[in-house]
């Protein structure tokens, strides 16, 4: 079935997709116990060759240990972990071609700028003049050339972030694992160091696995995301894929607002599937066709920002419209945020775009208005 | 709201400082004192420090004082340091609790059992007493004081820092000694210095544990104090005085200023963003 493409890809670059490719990283039934606890839980995953990986869920959901796992500090109670096609168990750290760059950026306090990035090389013991040549190149990568000598107190926290970054590449690693690597610095130096990440990814042509738990953060760096809960991996694609088509309400909800609407499945057909929620008066069509029987109980998922809002009834169809009450309003600048009552037990959340800097008749508080959708805006959900 | 200190604050403070160093004092003002006796001042002399350096006895044992304390300080802290390591990092194992009970307990143990102890030990494995057995016996008791100090300057070890080492590929063992020693450098060293200054007026463990030829300095000031005291003693223990309150307060110094530095440079750094 030809489907039409979702959200930007890179061109040229879908090695999951294409099914014969090979894998660089592969995690094989990888369960990791911690005492009682189960941290990682019979996990598989594969990552490619040059791709920028992440894995994303809340505190505790696995995502570190499957990172310290490849890193070397934690070993697998169970399972195994595979590099470029070397078996890993038992190979330790410091003999491993991955190279991590932590959380706490864990700089050498004693050491200066250039002697931190010369460590890693130094264990390798590279003649003298290729090491001092690599760390000039690092340096001026990371444009701190004229912070060779500054000890890590002496730096700021953007600065000691890239010292880090420098530090963990130097030795031109397989993969670079990056733990939570842009959680310390403020909102505007986090977003441009996001793109930096990027650009270096693409220049270097390394793989990159990234850990956090900032959504926007993992949505903009990464070729594919791999999202987390309690040691499980819920799904694992694009992040466009991810946003427009979550495979679960726990996804949904994880990623970005959503509403969520319970219903049952009125009818369906090959292409359209039509629910009928209790609370809303009006059907809901889905150009989705579904497993779920009729008389299941399933869930439509439906992002904020492809809900249209109108004073007007929609004029075509029967379907995918409710009226309802302003209850409250978010003014963000670049958008507004809608919560339209359209039910005693259900507020629907839209958010408009602020095209104009004037609006004609601007939308307050209690009054009626009409929602309404496409076919194809939003998802059914069976779990 | 009134300036400064109440009286009954001023009162407290002046009493206590007299009642520390009121002794200090009087010790060194007559140690420059003329006369032989140490309770009649007969005016200003050094003359006591010039028998000091003559006294052959007194020299020898401000040698073997100094050897000892040099070598148990150093043990002690090779030692201390391993038991740190091992107490901060082992995490759980069987007789934790126990092992790091123990390790305090030369702290509380009253010093003439453990002289005592010692003395029985040595006599038990046959062990001919003096400059050796004087060394073991302080570093035994010593360690423990580095095992401490040690301890909390690992308590706020970041591992990261040596997983970040290995990562680099830097194996366990060298790891140690390139980043981790490094970093708690400050902690070894003052553990260095305290097991130094204990060893250094050590009287009731040395005692038990010496023999002929090993008479450390406190033994050789309290059997001369026996025999009555000359203002000679005074001056030995002036210098003593003298070279702790120096090494104290170069210490201080150095530990200030590097301190106001960091901080300036941290500030620095933060400000240019």
């Amino acid at each position: 079935m030809a489907k039409k493409p979702i959200g930007p890809v890179r061109r040229d670059f879908t090695p999951w997709e294409s099914g014969n490719a090979k894998p660089f990283i592969e995690f094989r039934n990888v369960t990791k116990r911690f005492g009682d606890f189960t941290a990682v839980d019979n996990l598989s995953l594969t990552i490619y060759e040059r791709e920028f990986f992440a894995l994303l869920g809340g505190s505790g959901c696995g995502k570190t240990t499957m990172m310290r796992m490849l890193g070397g500090f934690e070993e697998p109670s169970a399972g195994e972990i595979f590099l470029d096609g070397q078996n890993l168990a038992g190979v330790p750290p410091y003999r491993r071609p991955a190279n991590m760059m932590f959380q706490s950026y864990a700089l050498f306090p004693h050491m200066s700028v250039e002697r931190n990035i010369a460590f890693g090389l130094q264990q390798d013991k590279l003649p003298k003049g290729e090491i001092e040549a690599r760390v000039q190149q690092m340096l001026k990568l990371v444009k701190l050339e004229d912070f060779a000598k500054r000890k890590p107190h002496q730096l700021s926290g953007g600065q000691r972030q890239r010292v880090a970054l420098a530090r963990s590449i130097a030795k031109k690693p397989k993969v670079l694992l990056l733990d939570e690597p842009l959680g310390a610095l403020d909102r505007k130096l986090r977003e441009e160091t996001q793109f930096e990440l990027m650009d270096l990814q693409t220049e270097l042509g390394m793989t990159f696995l990234i850990v956090t738990h900032d959504q926007e953060e993992a949505m903009t760096v990464a070729d594919r995301i791999a999202v987390m809960d309690r040691g499980r991996i819920i799904q694992v694609a694009t992040p466009a894929e991810i946003y427009e088509t979550p495979n679960s309400r726990f996804v949904a909800d994880f990623i970005g607002s959503i509403n969520l609407i319970e219903a049952r499945v009125a009818s369906r057909n090959g292409t359209v599937t039509r629910l009928k929620a209790p609370n809303l008066e009006r059907e809901i069509a889905v150009s989705q066709p579904t497993d779920a029987n009729v008389g299941d109980t399933v869930w439509f998922a439906i992002r904020p920002e492809k809900i249209r809002l109108g004073f007007d009834a929609p004029q075509n169809g029967t379907a995918n419209a409710a009226e309802a009450e302003i209850w409250d309003i978010g003014y963000l600048g670049d958008v507004s945020i809608f919560h339209a009552k359209a039910a005693e037990d259900l507020i629907l959340k839209s958010t408009v775009a602020n095209i104009t800097r004037t609006v004609e008749r601007p939308i307050s508080w209690e009054d009626n208005v009409w929602l309404s959708w496409d076919e194809d805006a939003g998802v059914i959900l069976t779990r | 709201m009134r300036k400064g200190p109440s009286w009954f604050n001023l009162t407290s403070l002046v009493l206590g400082f007299a009642f520390l160093y009121l002794p200090i004092v009087l010790l060194v003002v007559y140690s420059f004192n003329e006369s032989r006796l140490v309770t009649v001042w007969a005016g200003f002399s050094t003359k006591w420090y010039g028998e000091m350096l003559r006294n052959q006895q007194l020299l020898d044992a401000a040698w073997v004082t100094a050897r000892v304390a040099f070598t148990s300080a150093t043990i002690a802290t090779v030692l201390g340091t391993i038991a740190a390591l091992v107490l901060v990092r082992s995490g759980r194992f069987l007789g934790r609790t126990l092992f790091s009970g123990m390790i305090y307990a030369p702290l509380v143990m009253p010093e003439v059992i453990l002289g005592l102890s010692l003395l029985l030990l040595f006599v038990a494995v046959d062990q001919t007493r003096g400059f050796w057995t004087v060394m073991i016996a302080h570093t035994t008791f010593s360690m423990c004081y580095v095992a401490v100090v040690v301890q909390s300057r690992l308590a706020g070890f970041d591992r990261s820092v040596e997983e970040a080492a290995m990562d680099l590929g830097c194996p366990p063992f060298k790891t140690f000694f390139a980043v981790t020693l490094p970093i708690i450098l400050p902690g070894v060293v003052a553990g260095w210095m305290l097991a130094f200054t204990l060893s250094l007026d050590d009287l009731v463990i040395a005692s038990f544990t010496t023999g002929p030829g090993a008479t450390t300095l406190p033994m050789k000031i309290y059997s001369q104090v026996r025999l009555g005291v000359t203002p000679e003693i005074n001056a030995v223990c002036t210098v003593l005085v003298a070279i702790v309150t120096v090494g104290v307060i170069a210490a201080s110094l150095v530990t200030k200023q590097q301190e106001a530095r960091r901080q300036r440079d941290i500030r620095r750094a933060e400000a240019q963003g």
